[in-house]
């Protein structure tokens, strides 16, 4: 790893010697990288090298895969998130994560956003409004849905679906947010949307994303890793990944030769 | 010499088709049969009042709310524990040989012959816990009867809620119970509902297991209590038929009961489809 790549910027995610296995297969061979705050981080490599993988370690889902195994440390906030006695339920709370595909719960919008505020205890029905109305300008949803609150978030386009699930994860007021493939199933102009969006966050969340979109990462991120085989390959800052690469192989996969 | 490909074919089409003609022609004849012959029977007062003059005469309103009570309280008993069930199979468990013990059991139950539910209930409720021969021994023993359609009901329904629901809640910060009980719980309940109204017809129409354990042959009041015994439609309709003073006399009684235990039957299910469409309509599932 490149001594000082981020010169006096706050770590957000402490990753070190993280292993991990589903049964016998090793997926992830001992990655160490420092996330730093209030960044976009990206993770790019060709498909089953493990960056999606590797994104479920950092809110813990891998644990709802019965065959997985993990070893290593994840720390945030002065915790490793692996440790024996942490609280899954409130790590998640601390990093949200919005998936490949848009996945709203067949509720109104607002409901939508208020599920995991409720459920974690507001019951303030202003305070829950502010957090719906908040949460949606937040993810640049708010104008086209503030007159159909109460309707179905399953008649929303993908891209608003997406959105509103970005809204879902805000409201519940995580310090990182994970994406995995936010706009794969989504197209151009939405995609566009997201990925401004996600510029914008950045200022108040640590942000980290899987995307197998090159452009993307390089529009979007500060800093990119580049996943082969389960390892990572080459981790730095994103316009010295892509105009620059150290190792041959990512030069290989960034200019198209593979993957 | 083997039988050309298209002499093959017709035959095969030809028993597909019989086989399908002579289940449709069976309910159809069901129907007509208890219809034609029982429709005469029904009046207002037939639905409304006692029998009479040693159930030769008057109506069987005993009998109806003897049987609206039985479905009532074996759903309130076997429907709680048979979705709980499903949901500690389908969410919780983990795939192991208690698992598979727990299914087996669950299939074993379903192939139980329903005169051993009623020996169970006669010796469980009826005995043991001293409830005596009444409704809610009855209704016990038909919710347990019923239980194993109802979990298997339940189990598909949740099988058939997006993974990607769970996921959702989880990365949320919540619970694995909480996601259960506010998202997968309700997506699901639709396809519970529909499960479960099998069961009710099941409830209505089966006679051996309240003959141990609470239906009388008659008695002159409603039941004040659950701990009262009762009167029920397909009991009833045996007694009349087999064992009453004018077999014969009473057919249109019979007749009668058996139409309004259709009945019965067709309007809880129509509830219970109601609440269902009042359910999706919720979710927007269709």
């Amino acid at each position: 790893m490149v001594n000082g790549l981020f010169q006096g910027r706050d770590i957000g995610i402490k990753v070190s010697d993280l292993n991990l296995w589903y049964s016998t297969n090793h997926a992830l061979k001992q990655i160490s990288i420092d996330v730093p705050k209030n960044q976009v981080t990206s993770l790019i490599g060709p498909s089953g090298c493990g960056k999606s993988t590797f994104i479920r370690c950092l809110n813990r889902m891998n644990d709802l895969i019965r065959s997985c195994r993990v070893e290593g440390d994840v720390v945030v906030d002065g915790t490793n998130i692996y440790d024996p006695d942490i609280d899954v339920v409130e790590l998640r709370k601390k990093v949200g994560m919005v998936f490949q595909k848009p996945n709203p719960f067949p509720m109104s919008i607002a409901e939508n956003i208020t599920y995991g505020p409720k459920i974690h205890g507001i019951k303030n029905k202003n305070e829950l409004n502010r957090i719906v109305e908040e949460s949606l300008k937040s993810s640049a949803l708010w104008d086209e849905v503030s007159d159909r609150l109460d309707k179905s978030a399953l008649d929303l386009s993908g891209g608003q679906q997406q959105r509103l699930c970005i809204a879902r994860t805000l409201a519940v007021n995580p310090e990182i947010i994970l994406f995995d493939e936010p706009c794969s199933a989504l197209d151009p102009i939405s995609t566009a949307k997201i990925e401004e969006l996600i510029m914008n966050l950045k200022k108040d969340y640590t942000i980290v994303i899987v995307t197998h979109n090159m452009q993307q990462a390089a529009r979007i991120s500060d800093y990119t890793a580049y996943f082969l085989h389960g390892k990572i390959m080459e981790y730095g800052d994103t316009e010295q990944i892509f105009e620059n690469p150290r190792v041959k192989s990512t030069e290989d996969y960034i200019t198209g030769r593979f993957g | 010499m083997s039988l050309s490909s298209r002499t093959n074919e017709k035959l095969a089409f030809t028993f597909i088709g019989l086989s399908m003609l002579t289940v449709v022609a069976s309910v159809l004849i069901i129907l007509y049969f208890i219809i034609s012959n029982g429709y005469t029977a029904l009046s207002w007062e037939f639905l409304t009042s006692m029998p009479r003059s040693r159930m030769t005469e008057g109506g069987i309103f005993p009998a109806i709310v003897g049987t609206v009570l039985l479905i009532v309280f074996s759903m309130l008993a076997s429907l709680p524990m048979g979705v709980l069930a499903a949901i500690y199979l389908n969410e919780y468990s983990k795939p192991g040989r208690f698992k598979w013990a727990i299914e087996m059991a669950i299939n074993n139950l379903a192939g139980t012959p329903s005169v051993v539910f009623g020996l169970f209930g006669l010796a469980l409720f009826v005995r043991y816990f001293g409830f005596g021969s009444s409704v809610i021994a009855a209704s016990l023993t038909l919710g347990i009867l019923v239980l194993p359609v109802i979990v298997r009901a339940s189990q598909e329904a949740l099988l058939s809620v997006p993974m990607e629901y769970r996921h959702a809640s989880l990365a949320l910060g919540v619970s694995r119970w909480e996601t259960v009980r506010k998202i997968v719980l309700p997506t699901a309940l639709p396809g519970i509902v529909t499960g479960s109204i099998l069961s009710i017809g099941r409830v209505a129409g089966e006679t051996a297991p309240i003959l141990f354990t609470g239906a009388a042959y008659f008695i002159p009041q409603l039941p004040s209590s659950i701990f009262d015994r009762f009167m029920a439609l397909p009991y009833h309709l045996y007694v009349l038929a087999t064992d009453g003073v004018d077999i014969e006399g009473t057919r249109h009684i019979q007749y009668g009961t058996a139409l309004v235990l259709l009945l019965v039957v067709l309007g809880v299910n129509t509830i219970a489809i109601l609440i269902r469409r009042h359910y999706r309509r919720k979710l927007r599932l269709g």
